[in-house]
């Protein structure tokens, strides 16, 4: 078996992984993307990897690699198509409300006035979010109409276009605290309760983290959500209405943990190593399978390449 | 996987001595003791660091 893992820096957790592989004998080849040229028509170099695991910070570089390496045939951890939906808010929104899976309502506007009625459609306070963006960054709560025009003007002024798709959406009125999921292969292996006296609970930002017991009911929501986005290893964010129940918030495709072992208990990069693992096997047995038919590797993996949610 | 601290370098910054407290790979992010610079491994053995890149609009999750 032979794993590919794409990374600029290697944080915490990426050193996991790449110790998680190595101590069950697998052959795990870090892969700085700031050193790669890719060939768009020789897929020789990746011919070896059974499954490149894709773990780098930046968002564009990632999503330019790992389209790539699935048109050369590689099955890559998480699917381009999964982190493309997760990346952008409005995409993961959109395939939440298709899927069915209950979500803050959003409402969009595409220009400084839209903007304003959007928020105005949802009443406040409203939270306003670039539709790119993590660790908290730029997540907004409007609490009146003022703050709202002020929110919007900054936007429309100071932003670069992507900031000109306004993303509003419905503030949940959760106890101090959201949840986030660990999910692996469909699985919830873990998660953890965000505390913070801020309403912004990213740990990134300073939130207190504790183990949180998942219930069937908060697997099977979260389930539902990773098959929505077609990611294999993902972490869901829940926010918890005190009335209306359980919300998804966001899908980070990505997932930073290392914070929530010695809190959870549970071996996350263990699992997400062995759920890489079962996929790379599921990977090597299709390409063998239909190597038969002497195509090259290209087309047979194109052909047959295993998809999300094939493992389970 | 043996030489734990046997390898050391001067911060790109402000000169002062560094040894890594474990054994570190290259993409590694250290924090330098003397003035606090986020330096990032370029090379494990022999140790070479350099001022890690700032943080990208992109970054994240
Ligand atoms: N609609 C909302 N209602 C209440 N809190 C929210 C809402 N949206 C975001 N938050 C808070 O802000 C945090 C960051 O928002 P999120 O949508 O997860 O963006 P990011 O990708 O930056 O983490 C959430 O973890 C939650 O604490
Ligand atoms: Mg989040
Ligand atoms: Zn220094």
């Amino acid at each position: 078996m032979h794993i590919g893992l794409l990374h600029s820096r290697i944080r915490v957790e990426e050193r996991l992984l790449i110790e998680g592989f190595a101590a069950r004998g697998i052959d795990v080849q870090p892969i700085d993307l700031r050193d790669v040229v890719f060939d768009l028509v020789d897929p020789a170099p990746w011919r070896d990897f059974d499954v490149v695991i894709d773990r780098s910070l930046s968002l564009t570089h990632s999503s330019a690699a790992v389209r790539i390496l699935e048109t050369l045939g590689v099955r890559c951890v998480n699917p381009a198509a999964a982190i493309s939906t997760c990346a952008d808010k409005l995409s993961t929104t959109l395939a939440l409300v298709r899927a069915g899976v209950p979500t803050p309502r959003v409402t969009v506007g595409l220009s400084e006035q839209s903007a304003l009625r959007a928020v105005e459609a949802l009443g406040y306070p409203a939270v306003i979010k670039p539709t790119l963006g993590s660790w908290g960054r730029l997540v907004a709560r409007a609490n009146d109409k003022d703050c709202a025009e002020a929110l919007i003007e900054h936007r429309y002024t100071l932003g670069g276009v992507h900031h000109h798709v306004l993303y509003a959406q419905e503030h949940i009125d959760k106890p101090g605290s959201d949840v986030r999921v660990f999910v692996v292969g469909g699985s919830s292996i873990a998660a953890i309760r965000r505390h913070s006296t801020h309403w912004v609970t990213n740990t990134a930002r300073g939130a207190r983290a504790e183990g949180h017991a998942v219930s069937p009911e908060l697997a099977d929501l979260c389930r539902r959500a990773v098959e929505a986005v077609g990611a294999d290893i993902a972490a869901v964010d829940i926010l918890e209405c005190p009335r209306r129940g359980a919300f998804v918030n966001e899908i980070n495709h990505s997932m930073e943990f290392r914070n929530s072992i010695d809190t959870t208990g549970v071996d996350i990069p263990g699992a997400v190593v062995e759920h890489v693992l079962r996929i790379a096997q599921v990977s090597k047995e299709t390409e063998l399978q239909t190597s038969a038919g002497q195509t090259s590797t290209l087309r047979v993996r194109q052909a047959g390449m295993p998809v999300a949610g094939a493992v389970r | 996987m043996s030489q734990t601290a046997t390898l050391e370098t001067t911060c790109p910054e402000c000169a002062a001595s560094i040894t890594p407290p474990r054994r570190v790979l290259a993409g590694e992010v250290l924090r330098c003791p003397g003035c606090a610079a986020e330096l990032e491994v370029t090379s494990a053995n022999p140790l070479h660091l350099a001022l890690a890149p700032e943080v990208e609009e992109d970054w994240g999750e």
